[in-house]
């Protein structure tokens, strides 16, 4: 165990963990609304958000954007990252739409036992990502650089590069959006009805399908989100790092209390912190263990997370 | 907000392609009762006399040419013994979610577990290395798994089944990493000379050698069907119909007296030996592990046979595992593609015969009892 090595860094690590943090944070959200919704674990978001990595790639091709291209100057910068965020957006989404249109809706209509519901959950994970492999013959896919990644500021022998600043801000601000979004708008008090109590809410008018279709929909864009922040800041994209980085985020999900929107944020930058730590003192092949065990150990002893679940009560 | 989603009942009866392979299939499925009611009407000696002739022909099966069945570019023997390892994986995880119906995910975990057992105590090449024999690693291989199986089952059974699920994921998933980063598990270079069963052939050849796998197949075949016959004792034992009513309804079984977190820890440990006994065949055969066989997809797959084959009944189990592991060996052009069609297969079926392509009887009416129940709602709520 490196203490050392913990303690002299613990500001750069503190940095890098709240980055990659904040990107398990955004892919926690889909799994959060989907559970606080339906009760089901759509073990299949890691696959959304792995779709989405693949169609901020897609977006930039095709405006004529490619990898080891120079950087493109800033209005043009910008103009790419929108570009790349609707790519992934709306990848994301059409996946989370066709995952809930394919493999849950019909099992919805029989009543089927939840361990249907997650079985398919992992049929339809396993077929798009090998979909996906078989495509692109499990090649890894560069990213075209947006920007040279660049120090903003040093403080003491911290460093701040601007893709850090930049992915925390941004998942942030997404963050604070949903969260109005859900307690302050119409269709955001229909999900909120429909976590609570879906037969009173159809009595009341709602209609369900709808509610879920928008919460598919919601966590799929979040998801997206998350893709385009994570091909800014790994710059490679696989078709098999869904996996990996679902379960991180179903950690994250449940660490914060799943079904909670701020928990998820909560939960997302904890585990990014913790697994950072354990990987300065553990060795970083040790990381992905951190997690886990951070998992297993939450699910033991307290499944509800730190802030509690229910969406239903979302708004504090 | 009255009108109803899209993807309504109606697409449903108008295509034609669907409605007739339902038909096909519930017509197979009517022909399959039939033949189980005349099996059972059978005289009782003449069915073990068909049993012993099908297992016969079993062991035989290495050595008739039968045409299109041996695997042009493997050893059919060796590919033999894969799948009859992945039959008895099949009828260790049918314990875990077929008959109690925890879903685990992780069953690679006691796999790597019973393998590793194998090559850390018995492999000269380890620091850990044992003089017992082979068939004392066995036991002790078989001991680990249970042991681990109760260690993860003790604190996370009392989890609700999908946590139960994301744990195991974890748990399969913490176990590779270890096999990994160990400094005695080697990682990707593994672990060299793991032992073999004993014995000799009358001019001093090992029985159990590289060249000639059929021994090793008939090992586990004998492995499998002593396996078979002691879950299907088990099955309508006590203990059996324990799970059953824990599967069926947890807290009624709760309330009618089963202890069902003891049968739960139970049947975790059960199927946790059955699998690190596979993992251990699995290793003697190879000789030589690293990490690289414990993949979580891998995991998947097992899921896949016991579901795909109908969980909870040792046909359907057993024709489930013969499926996943014979056909990417038949037809090698499929390897690439096969998890990706039995992604597929796993929605497929769930949603059009969730009880498994040789359901369990019981579990066909449990499922066929709720579809009733989500109709009678369905037409309350008009």
């Amino acid at each position: 165990m490196n203490f050392h090595f913990l303690f002299s860094n613990i500001g750069d690590l503190t940095v890098t963990g709240l980055s990659q943090g904040a990107i398990y944070a955004l892919i926690a959200l889909g799994y959060t609304l989907v559970y606080g919704l339906l009760k089901l674990i759509n073990f299949a978001h890691s696959e959304v958000f792995m779709m989405g990595t693949f169609g901020a790639l897609i977006a930039w091709n095709l405006t004529g954007l490619h990898e080891n291209d120079p950087t493109p100057s800033l209005p043009m910068m910008v103009v790419y990252l929108l570009v790349g965020l609707v790519g992934a957006m709306v990848w994301s989404g059409v996946t989370a739409l066709t995952v809930e249109f394919v493999a849950y809706r019909p099992l919805r209509r029989r009543n089927a036992p939840r361990l249907v519901f997650l079985i398919t959950a992992i049929g339809a994970s396993v077929a798009i990502s090998e979909a996906v492999g078989v495509i692109t013959s499990r090649n890894q896919y560069g990213m075209p650089d947006l920007f040279k990644t660049t120090n903003l500021a040093t403080i003491g022998n911290v460093h701040i590069t601007n893709v850090d600043l930049g992915v925390v801000v941004a998942a942030v601000v997404m963050m604070v959006v949903l969260d109005q979004f859900i307690n302050r708008t119409r269709l955001g008090r229909g999900i909120r009805a429909v976590a609570q109590d879906p037969d009173t809410a159809a009595l009341m008018g709602i209609n369900k399908n709808r509610v879920i279709v928008l919460t598919f929909a919601l966590g799929g864009v979040m998801a997206g989100a998350a893709a385009l922040l994570y091909n800014l800041k790994i710059g490679v994209t696989r078709a098999d790092i869904g996996f990996l980085l679902g379960i991180k985020a179903f950690t994250a999900a449940v660490l914060g209390g799943i079904g909670n929107l701020r928990g998820a944020l909560l939960g997302g930058l904890a585990l990014g912190l913790v697994e950072n730590y354990g990987s300065a003192l553990f060795g970083t092949s040790w990381r992905d263990v951190v997690a886990f065990v951070v998992l297993v150990v939450i699910l033991m002893f307290r499944p509800t997370g730190l802030l509690g679940e229910s969406l239903g009560k979302a708004r504090a | 907000m009255t009108s109803t989603g899209p993807g309504g009942g109606k697409a449903r009866q108008g295509n034609p392609v669907m409605s007739a392979l339902r038909t096909a299939d519930n017509r197979r499925l009517a022909g399959l009762s039939a033949m189980r009611s005349r099996w059972r009407a059978i005289p009782r000696p003449v069915r073990i006399l068909f049993g012993v002739a099908v297992a016969v022909f079993f062991y035989l099966l290495p050595n008739l040419a039968i045409p299109l069945i041996p695997t042009p570019d493997t050893n059919f023997a060796s590919v033999l013994f894969t799948v009859a390892v992945y039959v008895l994986v099949g009828v260790g995880l049918n314990v875990v979610i077929g008959l109690a119906g925890l879903l685990d995910l992780g069953y690679i975990g006691f796999f790597a577990v019973g393998a590793y057992s194998v090559a850390i105590f018995g492999s000269p090449a380890s620091p850990l290395a044992t003089k017992y024999p082979w068939l004392m690693l066995i036991p002790i291989a078989i001991a680990l798994s249970m042991v681990s199986g109760v260690i993860l089952g003790g604190p996370t059974l009392r989890l609700r089944g999908d946590y139960l699920a994301i744990v195991t994921l974890g748990f399969g998933e913490i176990v590779r990493l270890i096999a990994v980063n160990w400094s005695i598990t080697k990682g990707q270079i593994g672990i060299p000379s793991v032992p073999a069963p004993p014995g000799h052939w009358g001019n001093g050849d090992p029985i159990f050698g590289i060249i000639d796998t059929r021994p090793f197949y008939w090992l586990a075949l004998t492995v499998v069907l002593i396996c078979m016959f002691g879950v299907k004792l088990l099955e309508s034992s006590r203990v059996g119909r324990s799970w059953l009513a824990i599967r069926e309804d947890e807290d009624a079984a709760e309330l009618m007296g089963v202890p069902a977190f003891k049968f739960k820890l139970w049947a975790f440990a059960i199927g946790a030996g059955l699998g690190g006994l596979s993992g251990a065949l699995f290793a003697s055969r190879q000789g030589f592990i690293n990490s690289n066989s414990f993949d979580v997809l891998t995991s998947m797959l097992f899921v896949a046979a016991v579901v795909l084959g109908g969980s909870g009944n040792l046909a359907g189990v057993t024709l489930g595992a013969v499926l996943i592991s014979y056909l990417p060996e038949r037809f090698r052009g499929f390897a690439d593609k096969r998890f990706l069609v039995f992604g597929l297969a796993l929605i497929v079926i769930m949603i059009f015969r969730p009880q498994g392509l040789i359901p369990s009887r019981r579990r066909a009416v449990e499922l066929e009892d709720r579809k009733r129940e989500a109709a009678e709602e369905a037409t309350a709520n008009v």
